[in-house]
């Protein structure tokens, strides 16, 4: 199957499906934690290298299957998720945000200074075991069951403390052990998102998840719009293309990048998507309906 | 029989004494109302009932059991359900949504059950599903299921939020001032969901009110504060012609 498409598709477009697939991944963890949970985090990156690291030292030095390098270091990442969250969490908003920046950095210079991850120079070599196949049936998966998370007791709960803390206490919902667990399972899916990227790059260093790595997470799932699993696709979709597309612009490429994302946020302050559904659009359709058999009566 | 007993409840925010040794106490299916001029401690007790607020001192005994240290969550699955004075629903959640959520407290499946799909869980929300249907006939907003809550009226909105505190199966439910921002007919419609809402389902009823017709037609019990402490208690005929109480809406006679 593998073969098959990259007979068809042009190398370059293949790689940018490839990392159309896994940004949908790492942005849907984000998703989970800001944009369903409301908990500012801005530290997206840091969960997405341990999960690199870890599944790349686990392929190359200890020989591990790669389902299982990948497993790992998603499940290493959540751990620290889980560590992390529970002391971060009782802070909000802007104090969140600070904390979780913190956190990135530090697992950053961790890694600069880490003997088994190459320190500063990186690691290369790691078998390039990512397929497209591969990633997009993850990305199916992962968009199946984000589906059904969010629509579920737990799903909702999520969203209810995004609206309301106190009143969702008020419901009995235990708002400390939900935010910690939205926020592990997003750590979950940064990790695997991590280890699919060490495996298709082939070569991974620390500054590959600095800051700006998790700011361009996070503008996926606000530009889609927060909390919606199509929004946060197509802001996966359009966030990776856009810098591919404004290469004619050559160096004015950052600024052109900047100037539209203010831009689209100017007309859909709730991201593409946030909004949107398909109930409002039927009523929309009705409403235009008794509207025209108005006009002819 | 008593369900909810508040012995000695005392709250201090710093050098302010909001809630004086306040007793009081409230029969299982009672209607009981609080009432008293703004800033005389109502909300606060109510904030302590269900575990917002650690009083400073006294307990809150529901059903035989002290409340004072649990967390909020923990109170309202003791079978406690509220709604907010400034009305707090899930803005950009659905009406059915908020009231499923409503139902959090009363069900358990968790994580892998509902990412799975198990049975059990999916025959949970099937059961949360009909519940919150049933609830929201029950107040009215049967045909506004999809909307936004953020979108409904502001009494369509109090109405939500007595239908999301009923999905919990209170044994208790507080009210805090259910009437506040509606008019006349509303009023009348609300006061028969509150008598039905008693009667159908066997619950203990605590609200809070400014509306003084409402109060009087409906509670069957009343307590009075005044700046933190508790001044009047009894059946509506008493409390109305209680010369404290009279005074502290009145004003003292020259």
């Amino acid at each position: 199957m593998d073969a098959l498409i990259s007979q068809y598709i042009d190398p370059y477009y293949l790689r940018i499906l490839m990392l159309i697939g896994i940004n949908i991944i790492l942005a849907l963890g984000l998703n989970l934690i800001t944009g369903v949970t409301g908990q500012l985090s801005m530290g997206h990156a840091g969960f997405m290298s341990i999960g690199a690291y870890t599944s790349a030292i686990f392929s190359m030095q200890m020989g591990s299957p790669f389902f299982l390098s990948l497993l790992a270091g998603a499940m290493v990442a959540a751990f620290f998720g889980f560590l992390i969250g529970i002391p971060t969490l009782r802070l909000e908003g802007d104090y969140l945000a600070m904390v979780t920046i913190g956190f990135a950095e530090i697992i950053r210079v961790f890694f600069l200074n880490f003997e088994p991850g190459g320190k500063a120079v990186g690691l290369s070599g790691i078998p390039q075991n990512t397929t497209f196949v591969l990633v997009w049936t993850l990305v199916i998966i992962v968009i199946i069951l984000n589906a059904k998370l969010l629509n579920s007791r737990i799903g909702r709960a999520f969203y209810a403390i995004r609206e309301n803390e106190i009143a969702a206490e008020a419901s009995g919902i235990n708002s400390t052990r939900l935010k910690v667990l939205a926020f592990t399972a997003g750590s979950f899916l940064a990790g695997l998102g991590g280890g699919l990227y060490a495996h298709y790059m082939y070569f991974i260093r620390p500054q590959d998840f600095a800051f700006m790595k998790s700011i361009e997470l996070l503008n996926m799932v606000v530009l889609g719009g927060m909390g919606s699993i199509p929004g946060t696709v197509l802001g996966s979709v359009i966030l990776t293309l856009l810098p591919e597309m404004l290469r004619v612009v050559a160096e004015y490429r950052l600024m052109f990048y900047g100037a539209l994302l203010v831009i689209l946020m100017i007309f859909r302050p709730n991201g593409l998507l946030g909004d949107v559904r398909v109930y409002d659009l039927k009523k929309k359709l009705q409403g235009k309906k008794v509207g025209l058999w108005q006009s002819s009566n | 029989m008593a369900i909810l007993q508040l012995e000695e409840i005392t709250m201090e925010f710093g050098g302010l004494r909001a809630l004086d040794v306040v007793d009081i106490e409230v029969k299982e299916q009672q209607i009981f109302g609080i009432i008293g001029p703004n800033g005389a401690g109502k909300t606060t007790l109510f904030n302590i009932i269900t575990g917002i607020y650690l009083p400073t001192g006294g307990k809150v005994i529901f059903k035989d059991r002290l409340l004072n240290k649990m967390h909020a969550w923990d109170v309202a699955r003791q079978g406690i359900g509220r709604t907010f004075q400034n009305i707090r629903l899930f803005n950009k959640l659905s009406v059915l949504d908020n009231v499923r959520v409503g139902s959090h407290g009363v069900s358990r499946s968790g994580f892998f059950g509902s990412i799975l799909g198990l049975p059990g869980s999916r025959r949970e929300e099937k059961t949360i599903m009909e519940k919150a249907e049933q609830l929201l006939d029950l107040v009215g907003l049967g045909d506004k299921k999809l909307e936004y809550a953020e979108n409904l009226a502001y009494g369509e909105q109090r109405r939500l939020e007595i239908a999301r505190a009923m999905a919990l199966n209170p044994s208790l439910l507080l009210l805090d001032e259910p009437a506040a921002g509606m008019n006349s007919t509303e009023k009348m419609g609300l006061m028969d969901l509150i008598w039905r809402i008693r009667n159908e389902m066997q619950l203990t009823i605590i609200l809070v009110e400014h509306d003084m017709n409402l109060v009087m037609n409906i509670c069957e019990q009343i307590a009075v504060l005044d700046y933190g402490r508790k001044i009047a208690d009894g059946p509506p005929e008493v409390v109305k012609n209680d010369e404290r109480v009279i005074q502290s809406y009145l004003g003292a006679e020259a």
